[in-house]
């Protein structure tokens, strides 16, 4: 298959690209979900392909074909370069791509249980399992559980020799039970919202054990209906990890992304409020506030060995001690920005062009436990599970929902409290973590769903976190 | 192979031993972006999508693959054929569709499935010219695809389409102003006149001010209007969520002011796609608002059964699972001048666009975001200053509730909601009350 991305590439150069490289990739994905005890989706995918980037002049460049023949590589890679010069129309500086090893390389996540191997009737069994477990506590409308696979063999060949194979294995899942109520609905999931996905094999769904949550989901969702208000206050606010790993992705993952700094991404995904001249003394967030994007963590979403220029997986600092001192970045950007490149460029399959993407951008553990966070809090809410998010196009002002949230009263959890929200602004909000849990709840969270770029490409992405505190939050904000 | 003659391969191949559908989409798209006012990424690809999915007895399974080659295909039907005999068996399956025409309507322009990269690099050049030296971003797309379906109840359709678009911003200092515009032809998109007008927003977006949250009287553009319509569309005019019981959607109830209707309409001559669905339905004309009074939702072949009705052609890869959805939204336009919705505000705001929209809600769609590219103060009936942007929490349901539009303006058309081009025509609207619950500063 490396022959297909070499034809690419020498079809680029020949139409006068001064830099060319092209993935092959062969993809295999699965879904299953189920609702109310039926399966409602079984899907299998399979996809073959080659996508070539040309540089030309300040332009990328790509042109990308499905299931092709040497001929139509070497095509593809010709209309890349075709494309890349009909950019000289709008033309900008010269762009220069920052130096890394050329290596080849064969490079595989770690897996133990090939999750296609398993018997589909495991699976559907589980599924219709776990939803018809579900609907078996009064007051539960709806009881829906799915899983999801892929298998990913990557052929990456550049211009300047790169020859490197990965095969990435990713798995997981989610569940969740919901209760409708006359003007409302609750929804309570496992292991977080939109599921749980890790690279790794299907022992990873085994270990978030669906069936032994079913019954909490269900008696949860329905307990909300009936629960107070979370009341609209400022306050001691605690973050269950799976919601923490998501402010984390919103609000740092993002903003820390080379490309939207640059203002590459200024009219879509946005800016960033972060400049690069600060970098190096820009206040994040507090001391307790360690965060890395670290591609190499065995296990994590966002892990891989080369990204998709070929460049090493790396960890990189981000935030140290609560000061910014990292971004995410590729050879264009970085040589831009004068910094080391980072090996943070991915692409969605064969057919779309690599950009900045965050790989395990993940807050480092703490001094804390969760126990020791709840007994040091006097009045305070805790927050579990993200149920709505959003975030300016600086990401700036952010608004969270979570799926419940329990009053904390003199060192102890209270009642439930249902729709909780919570709003800030980021580094006002990173100042004021004052508590953090350490490395023994700390959680390697996937987020499967990261939209960014035209045309749009979804990205996974890791972020690890443990349950934390901040002070003084504004909660319950209401429509 | 045409598209219509692999569908019916893949149909013969599975012949009696299940039932089959299968869709078949193949084109062309490309794609011209820019940013700092230049054109950074440029892209193009040439696709094929196949989607089988067969049923053995209400045991179903769905096989994609963009491998169209013999063998390729007889795999893709064995192993579809395989899958579902392994699932329990569907007691709800609605069967295939049957023979039926597809509505005799053909979105597409034969010169914008061949445009080339210089042709939307010019566009991008007009944009970015008429900023006169702002920094200019976003992009230029076009595309055409020629989509097939077949299945072994007998259904043979075959369509084509194309769509172009041109969106983005220009920017100054502290502020950004945009503009978008979508069409089946790539003639009718202007980029000399959308970069003017997203100049013009910046120009007057610029030095803005704080102001306290609270509630306002707004008029939304275009932009806006059609993020509250994907929004109603998504959660609400839904046969699977109105069926769980998640949606808002109660039909014959008065939910909405007698000044909006709402229609789904593939079938009108500038809409854009195909006119059937991907079990092979024909699409039809689907009002959903008739002057305030809410009358029904989208289905496809499932929830039509479960609602004891027939389908709308509202099927997509994504219903099985999240429902049928609405992406030919038409909010009615009223008769009032643009200009004039302004001029009866005595104090408000106008928001060109919201932004990173998200629901906290379905059954109660209060939904929280932002203002983006172009957010003003009006006081006495004229745009008085620049706004920084705001967060809003508020239903949306309740936002065009009987009494709160106050008008409706002239000028609907395609706009761009935050979810992409091409799914919502709309026209600004004055609404009574718009729930501001933070400002730049939190």
């Amino acid at each position: 298959v490396f022959d297909l991305a070499t034809a690419a590439v020498e079809g680029a150069l020949a139409a006068g690209a001064a830099y060319a490289d092209a993935r092959a990739v062969h993809t295999r994905t699965e879904v299953v979900e189920a609702q109310n005890g039926r399966v409602q989706q079984l899907d299998r995918a399979e996809s073959v392909g080659v996508g070539v980037r040309a540089l030309i002049g300040s332009s990328w460049g790509f042109h990308a074909v499905g299931d092709p023949s040497d001929a139509d590589a070497r095509r593809a890679g010709e209309t890349a370069a075709a494309i890349a010069r009909a950019s000289a129309h709008v033309p900008g500086d010269p762009l220069r791509l920052a130096d890394v090893p050329v290596e080849e390389a064969d490079y595989e996540t770690a897996h133990t249980e090939d999750p296609f191997s398993v018997p589909l009737a495991e699976k559907v069994d589980m599924l219709i399992g776990v939803t018809t477990a579900m609907l078996e506590t009064d007051g539960v409308a709806i009881g829906r559980a799915s899983i999801g696979f892929w298998d990913t063999n990557k052929w990456f060949v550049s211009s300047q020799g790169h020859r490197i194979h990965q095969h990435i294995v990713e798995s997981g899942g989610g569940m969740d039970a919901t209760a409708i109520g006359e003007q409302e609905t609750q929804r309570r999931s496992h292991p977080q919202a939109f599921g749980q996905f890790e690279t790794g094999g299907y022992e990873v769904v085994r270990r978030w054990d669906f069936p032994g949550n079913a019954a909490r989901l269900a008696e949860e969702a329905v307990a909300l209906l009936g629960a107070d208000e979370c009341p609209e206050m400022e306050t001691s606010l605690v973050l269950e990890g799976s919601q923490l790993a998501l402010q984390t992705h919103e609000s740092v993952g993002h903003a820390i992304e080379l490309d939207r700094i640059l203002g590459w991404e200024a009219a879509f995904a946005g800016t960033s409020h972060l400049e690069l001249p600060k970098l190096g003394e820009h206040r994040y967030g507090s001391e307790l506030m360690n965060v890395t994007a670290d591609a190499t963590l065995p296990g994590a979403l966002g892990t891989f060995g080369y990204d998709d220029e070929g460049t090493p997986a790396q960890r990189v600092d981000i935030v140290d001690h609560g000061r910014w001192v990292g971004v995410l970045s590729g050879r264009d950007s970085a040589a831009l920005a004068g910094l080391p490149p980072g090996g943070m460029v991915r692409c969605d399959g064969y057919g779309r062009l690599p950009m900045v993407r965050m790989t395990n951008v993940g807050l480092l553990p703490g001094p804390n436990s969760f126990e020791e966070i709840i007994s040091e809090t006097k009045h305070g809410i805790y927050m579990a599970t993200n149920r709505s998010w959003s975030i300016d196009d600086r990401r700036l002002n952010f608004q969270f929902g979570c799926e419940i949230a329990w009053e904390i009263a003199d060192g102890k959890l209270g009642r439930m409290l249902k729709n909780p929200t919570y709003t800030g602004i980021t580094p006002q909000f990173w100042a004021q973590l004052d508590l953090l849990a350490g490395e023994d709840e700390w959680v390697h969270w996937g987020t499967p769903n990261c939209g960014k770029g035209q045309p749009m490409q979804v990205a996974h992405t890791g972020h690890s976190a443990s349950p934390a505190r901040f002070a003084e939050v504004r909660v319950g904000v209401k429509g | 192979m045409k598209p219509l003659d692999i569908a019916v391969r893949l149909v013969d191949m599975v012949g009696d031993r299940a039932e089959a559908e299968a869709t078949v989409v193949s084109g062309h798209s490309a794609l011209t972006r820019f940013a700092n006012s230049f054109i950074h990424q440029n892209v193009g690809e040439d696709h094929l999508g196949v989607t089988l999915r067969v049923a053995q007895g209400g045991r179903v399974a769905t096989r994609t693959t963009n491998l169209a080659g013999a063998g390729a295909l007889a795999a893709l039907a064995e192993d579809a054929i395989e899958i579902a005999g392994l699932q329990p068996v569907d007691e709800s399956w609605p069967g295939l569709a049957p023979p039926a025409p597809a509505p005799e309507v053909d979105h597409y322009d034969a010169a914008t499935a061949v445009v080339d990269p210089e042709s939307r690099a010019d566009a991008v050049a007009a944009f970015v010219a008429a900023g006169d030296g702002m920094r200019g971003a976003g992009y230029c797309e076009t595309s055409g695809a020629e989509t097939a379906f077949a299945n072994s109840a007998g259904q043979r359709l075959s369509g084509r389409a194309t769509r172009a678009t041109i969106d983005g911003i220009h920017q100054l200092p502290g502020s950004a102003g945009s503009a978008h515009a979508t069409s089946q032809r790539f003639g009718d998109v202007d980029g000399a006149a959308a970069g003017a007008l997203a100049a013009d927003r910046a120009r007057r977006g610029a030095d803005p001010v704080d102001i306290d949250p609270g509630e306002y009287e707004i008029v939304v553009a275009p932009e806006a209007v059609a993020t509250i319509a994907v929004f109603l569309a998504v959660y609400g005019f839904n046969g699977k969520q109105v069926a769980e019981g998640q949606s808002f959607v109660e039909p014959g109830a008065c939910q909405f002011d007698p000044a909006i209707s709402i229609v789904d309409d593939a079938t009108d001559p500038s809409s854009l796609g195909v006119p059937f669905d991907v079990e092979g339905t024909p699409a039809a004309r689907v009002e959903l608002v008739r002057q305030g009074t809410t009358v029904g939702a989208v289905h496809d072949r499932r929830t039509a059964a479960e609602a004891g009705t027939v389908s709308t052609g509202h099927a997509s890869p994504l219903s099985a699972t999240w429902g049928p959805v609405a992406a030919d939204l038409i909010v009615a336009g009223g008769d009032t001048d643009p200009a004039d919705l302004i001029a009866g505000v005595e104090r408000g705001l106008y928001v060109a666009t919201f932004n990173y929209c998200r629901i906290l809600d379905p059954k109660s769609q209060v939904v929280t975001g932002l203002t983006r590219n172009g957010t003003f103060l009006i006081e006495g009936g004229e745009i008085t200053s620049a706004v920084t942007n705001l967060r809003f929490t508020q239903s949306f349901v309740e936002a065009l509730a009987p009494g709160r539009v106050l008008a409706a303006g002239a000028d609907q058309r395609y706009a761009d909601s935050e979810f992409g081009p091409g799914l919502v025509r709309a026209p600004s609207l004055r609404l009574a009350g718009w729930n501001f619950t933070g400002g730049a500063s939190g």
